[in-house]
């Protein structure tokens, strides 16, 4: 038995950003011909030039060589256009069951706060909740739209 | 004598069929004889007559008797005749029936009942045992005329207790959670109903996410979670006045709630940074206490109905698992060890048998094992079940089943020996059943 006041576990937090900043990622080029519209600095630019979201792997909260990269890009947009609070939203796909799958998004959502925070972007910015399982992107009863379904959104305000 | 003797055998019969198919889980090679009684298809549910109730208003007396049959039927242990095929069609509480006839159309027992609506309902009901030729019980019952068809549950829980031995489980309600909408933006909301899907209410607005509600053991109150500020926390609504609160800001993100078996106590689970771990609060307190420590997951606490257990959920192993600990914390024993992994664990009431969600072959089912661990028995098996509740009487589970797509999860029960897979009808899709305890 403990007291509530001790929850957060620093020594849990930055070995998990340990272990997701070891492996290096190269950014990507931002897609220059199709978003000419977008104003530099927009929501619309960072939707459609960097890419508003990673995905996981089943059950899992490590963030992908490609969710690297897209958080890597994430970051760089973030840390120059530094007028935007963010949040970040957890989410599981529905093949497993509700009250763990909150838990499960809540996990994801923090694997990518810490990678986030970890290439620069003030913490202070940035809070997560979770969605689980109730609130998917994609419908049908295979692995193409649970896939789609297991991941982290991030939310500019 | 001998209809004495006759009776209190067949009687036994019914309750020993219960008591086998109970100890045929524990798969016990001394009572393989007693197995061969009920198992598969070898058990024969009990032939029982239940014409319309006598009243001054035929149509309520039909009506009440009728709940009656379905309940019975939906229970699987009783097969209620054909109304087309009584020898009677409307009950007589004032005399002994004519037993030759009765056993002319094969049925062990018959229910005489009247009932009366006069601003509160009243009600009298007589079973008889038709080859003994004696009644096994007589009663009476009143509820308020507002709630009318409690008067059948209560019945109905006359009668399944007195023919099995077992509790009753007819007089209660169901809270679960009301779904619609597209599944992609479903709207889901709290909604209270009758066992068998009638009365329904709607708790909550359906402005917020609000799921897995939770029965105080006064029935009088609800925890359950409610995206209401943006984030899970976790509310108690007072079911008689609609009021409700935010328990406290502990962590992230609070959720997953369950009373404890005397209602003094909260379990939950509190979310920071990702890890998420249980605590325990008074109701109505401030400081909750941290049960577990882990970097993992750990959810679904349910206590035992001594309140000196908490089984709960956690991936501390790797996947998530079964563990049983002690209800201050500490101690935590893995008790799931089969393919796959396991979930939503939930104490019977009667303290013999831990149900579960288990995740194993690319399918959901619906099992039970004791508490130790041993013994486990899957009840049912589809694409997508979960989040498994106990009758008051320990002996039937209700869950939800989602056949996935653009559809929606429905609520269907079950019993302990995996016979007698039905649904329970709802408006909307329905999930997250929380079964009370008995209102009487």
């Amino acid at each position: 038995m403990r007291s509530f006041a001790p929850m957060i576990s620093t020594a849990k937090a930055m070995a998990l950003v340990l272990l997701l900043v070891t492996v290096a990622a190269c950014a990507r080029t931002p897609g220059s011909g199709a978003d000419g519209e977008a104003t530099p600095g927009s929501q619309q630019e960072f939707l459609v030039t960097i890419g508003d979201r990673v995905f996981f792997e089943t059950d899992s909260s490590v963030i992908t060589a490609d969710g690297q990269a897209t958080l890597n890009n994430q970051a760089t947009w973030l840390n120059r256009y530094t007028n935007y609070r963010i949040v970040i939203e957890g989410h599981a796909d529905e093949r497993g069951t509700r009250e763990y799958n909150i838990a499960l998004g809540a996990r994801r959502a923090a694997a990518v706060v810490n990678y986030l925070v970890s290439r620069g972007v003030n913490s202070s910015r940035i809070t997560s909740r979770s969605f689980g399982k109730e609130r998917p992107v994609a419908i049908c009863n295979d692995i193409s739209c649970w896939s789609q379904n297991r991941r982290a959104v991030t939310v500019l305000q | 004598m001998d209809s004495r003797l006759t009776s209190i055998t067949r009687r036994r019969l019914l309750q020993t069929g219960l008591a086998a198919g109970a100890a045929s889980v524990f798969a016990s090679p001394a009572l393989a004889q007693l197995r061969i009684v009920v198992s598969g298809a070898s058990f024969t549910p009990l032939p029982i007559a239940i014409p319309d109730f006598q009243s001054s208003d035929p149509t309520f007396g039909r009506e009440v008797a009728e709940i009656v049959r379905a309940n019975l039927r939906r229970s699987g242990l009783f097969a209620p005749l054909d109304q087309a095929a009584l020898p009677q069609q409307v009950g007589n509480v004032g005399a002994t029936p004519d037993f030759n006839i009765w056993r002319g159309v094969n049925v062990d027992a018959v229910v005489m009942g009247q009932v009366e609506r006069a601003g509160a309902i009243q009600a009298s009901v007589r079973l008889w045992d038709t080859q003994a030729g004696e009644q096994v019980v007589g009663q009476q019952h009143q509820t308020g005329g507002e709630a009318w068809r409690r008067i059948a549950h209560i019945v109905s829980d006359t009668i399944y207790k007195s023919l099995t031995g077992e509790g009753g489980y007819f007089d209660t309600r169901v809270v679960y959670v009301s779904e619609s909408g597209p599944k992609a933006n479903r709207i889901k909301r709290l909604a209270v109903m009758d066992q068998d899907g009638a009365n329904i209410q709607y708790l909550t607005e359906g402005r917020s996410l609000a799921l897995t509600p939770r029965y105080s053991p006064s029935q009088n109150m609800l925890a359950y979670m409610n995206y209401e500020e943006g984030r899970p926390r976790i509310y108690l609504l007072n079911m008689a006045t609609g009021q409700q609160q935010r328990i406290g800001d502990f962590g992230a993100m609070t959720f997953s709630p369950r009373f404890s078996p005397d209602g003094q106590t909260l379990a939950f689970s509190v979310e920071t940074g990702g890890t998420t771990n249980l605590y325990a609060m008074p109701v109505g307190g401030q400081n909750p206490t941290q049960l577990t420590n882990s970097a993992a997951i750990d959810t679904s606490p349910s206590y035992s109905p001594d309140g000196a257990y908490i089984t709960f959920e956690s991936d501390r192993g790797g996947t998530p698992q079964i563990y049983v600990m002690g209800a201050t914390g500490g101690g935590a024993q893995r008790i799931s060890y089969g393919e796959g992994s396991y979930a939503t664990p939930v104490w019977s009431p009667l303290g013999d048998l831990i149900a579960f969600t288990r995740l194993q072959g690319g399918q959901f089912h619906i099992g039970t094992m004791k508490p130790d661990g041993s013994g486990e028995r899957i009840l049912a098996s589809s694409f997508h079940m979960e989040g498994p509740t106990w009758a008051p009487n320990g002996r039937v589970l209700m869950y939800f089943s989602d056949p996935g797509g653009d559809g929606g999860p429905r609520l269907y029960t079950v019993d302990v020996w995996g016979r007698n897979n039905v649904q329970i009808p709802t408006e909307t899709f329905a999930s997250d059943p929380a079964w009370s305890p008995l209102l009487s």
